[in-house]
């Protein structure tokens, strides 16, 4: 190029990633640069690619759900939700209304510590890194509560076709209502350290701007369309489990730009900490915990001997004594966590252990070519993920494996419309841009 | 529009190209003919009765292995097979797929105004593997082909970058083919410089 006084100019090419600084997973973004001007843009996905819908196909409806953990890394409990109703969707079958709560109550959890997640290291990438750190500090009183309940932080698999593995342990309302607070005290922090910093809102305002007839092209969905204005959110519009019980309001921006983003992000986290208290505040009290007749809890083993003797009378309402990480699985918050249907969820270890149809319930469901056999059909079923619609389409030829199982990631839309949102801003506008559209690989990628 | 008005709406309005349809689980769903399928989805986007905006996915499902072979049931430590269990019964079942063509796009439009969904599935032959894109009307629609022709080798006319996107480009075959072993491997084969 000759730009009018006799200098050459040319293009340039910056190859940002797949292993960047500022690409939160692996990624490659080849841009074009005219100065500092980005002209093109050429997105190359599929660097964590495992097959997740191939590897689907080989195993049974319950063995799915591990991998779908390993989707959206930071909110794994929506997309553990999303796949079991799906499935409950195909089977026609419901699940108690306490396990309905649970569900929600986690993935509005899950929900925060994703928007805290990226919020937090847009900022840190902007220079603001106390944010960040904040930003953790409060993820990590969430993931102590997720911890409590599921018994792992982040490959959780929490959900099953037809409940859930346990119920809320003792206690969680009082440590949900001091997470919450905390996490408060960080928002309202965040707040005064972002919101009105000079330099935070210089890079944030009115760049990787989209309009939102662009964006609903796209198929974007989430919080980034709603920071266009409009107003669509799955858990309003095609309401699902209980939200529309809940009160709650949406946020939208007006702009579209990254700024707009970040605002819309921090009121969902302050709308999500208010379904939560709405759901613990309604939500149909578990299980009273009885004693049995014949007293003590006796540990599962000694139970197998008890039987072998024939005592299977006096055994029958006993709790055993489980495993931790099993607690709130037990026996009496069954009928709370789990649907009335035999032939898809696991009897509690009680009954495995402790009596014959137990044990043969328990064997039917895990063995090959047993297993949940839901009937012919094919069902598409979205929940509002972190970053949007979630949609699971299951079609099932009546086996005991998913015949196919296509999982519509909310952010590959987004993905797919950067280039959009990059072409005539500078190349630093990459850095909150990429940041805000938290990519996420295992979902992008799956 | 309930899922019964919508597949009549669409019906009325393509008497020809709709093969079928059903509302299994209250999913509304046509099947089409590919040849106007271009014409169909324009209609369904701009059509104040439809007015579906979204392209909310597009994916495709591989027929040709369905039902044939039912996994046998048996003993893991034996090998001795069982009958397995019954399946779930279904009061209202399921149609069954698409069309004998091995292939059927799905697509889930969804509208954002009118709130309501449809799916759409276009049976495709694996001889002709070749329909009409739909990137004039959604430009999302380019990434989400991309990965159909990565994934199940099925071409899109009229799209302008149809190159892998979650495989590399010297992978050879299309994965999520029921032919494709899932345990077969092919050797990483990194950038020539």
């Amino acid at each position: 190029m000759d730009n009018g006084a006799g200098l050459q100019t040319r293009e340039m090419l910056l190859n940002v990633g797949p292993a960047h600084p500022a690409m939160h997973g692996i990624i490659r973004i080849v841009t074009k640069l005219d100065g500092e001007r980005v002209t093109d843009v050429d997105v190359e996905i599929g660097y964590l690619h495992r097959g997740f819908e191939k590897m689907s196909e080989t195993v049974d409806y319950n063995g799915v759900i591990p991998y779908t953990d390993r989707l959206n890394y930071v909110s794994p409990l929506i997309n553990n939700m999303g796949y079991c109703m799906a499935v409950e969707k195909l089977l026609g079958i419901s699940v108690p209304e306490r396990c309905h709560y649970i569900r929600v109550i986690v993935s509005e959890i899950s929900r925060i510590t994703d928007h805290l997640t990226c919020v937090g290291a847009s900022a840190m990438e902007l220079g603001a890194f106390t944010v960040f750190l904040y930003m953790i500090k409060a993820r990590e009183y969430l993931w102590e509560l997720v911890e409590m309940v599921t018994g792992a932080r982040l490959t959780v698999s929490y959900c099953r076709v037809g409940g859930v593995k346990g119920d809320l342990p003792e206690g969680f309302a009082a440590r949900c209502k001091f997470a919450l607070q905390e996490t408060r005290k960080v928002l309202a922090e965040s707040h005064a350290l972002l919101t009105r910093n000079r330099i935070f809102v210089d890079r944030m305002s009115g760049t990787g701007t989209i309009s939102a007839e662009d964006a609903i092209s796209y198929g974007i969905t989430g919080p980034f369309l709603r920071a266009t204005g409009a107003a669509y959110d799955v858990r309003k519009d095609c309401p699902y489990s209980v939200y529309d019980r809940l009160d709650f309001d949406v946020p939208v921006g007006t702009r579209g730009d990254n700024y707009d983003r970040y605002l819309v992000r921090m009121e969902e986290m302050e709308q999500s900490m208010r379904i939560i208290e709405l759901a613990l505040r309604d939500i149909p009290p578990g299980p009273v915990q009885t004693n049995p007749e014949t007293g003590r809890p006796i540990p599962a083993a000694e139970m197998v001997d008890e039987g072998k003797v024939g005592n299977i009378v006096a055994i029958a309402g006993v709790r055993a004594v489980t495993d931790p990480t099993l607690e709130g699985s037990g026996k009496p918050h069954h009928p709370a966590i789990a649907a009335d249907e035999k032939r898809v969820f696991l009897p509690s270890k009680e009954d495995t252990y402790g009596n014959i149809e137990g044990l043969m319930q328990h064997f039917k469901l895990v063995m090959h070519g047993h297993g949940i056999r839901p009937p012919k059909g094919e069902v598409y079923f979205p929940v509002e993920g972190a970053n949007g619609e979630l949609g699971f389409y299951i079609v099932s030829d009546g086996a005991d494996k998913p015949y196919r199982v296509r999982v519509r990631p909310p952010c590959f839309a987004i993905m797919s419309a950067l280039p959009k949102l990059l072409i005539g801003d500078l190349v630093a506008d990459l850095i909150p841009t990429f940041g805000s559209v938290n990519m996420i690989g295992g979902e992008l990628d799956r | 529009m309930t899922a019964a008005d919508l597949i009549q709406a669409v019906r009325g309005r393509f008497p020809d190209a709709v093969i079928g349809s059903h509302d299994y689980r209250g999913d509304a769903t046509v099947i089409i003919h590919s040849p106007p399928l271009l014409e169909v989805a324009r209609t369904l986007k701009q059509d104040p009765a439809f007015r579906m905006n979204f392209l909310m996915d597009l994916t495709a499902v591989d027929y040709s292995a369905f039902g044939k072979k039912p996994d046998r049931a048996f003993f893991a430590s034996s090998g001795v097979p069982v009958r397995p269990p019954p399946q779930i019964p279904d009061p209202e079942p399921w149609p069954g797929p698409p069309s004998p063509a091995r292939f059927a796009l799905v697509y889930h439009f969804f509208s954002s105004l009118r709130k309501h969904r449809i799916r759409m599935e276009v049976p495709v032959e694996e001889q002709e593997a070749e329909l009409d894109s739909l990137t004039s009307l959604w430009p999302g629609a380019d990434w989400l082909e991309r990965e159909v022709w990565d994934m199940f080798g099925i071409r899109f006319r009229g799209h302008g970058n149809l190159k892998r996107i979650l495989m590399y480009e010297e992978f050879s075959g299309h994965p999520l083919r029921k032919d494709y072993p899932v345990n077969k491997r092919q050797p990483l084969l990194g950038p020539v410089n």
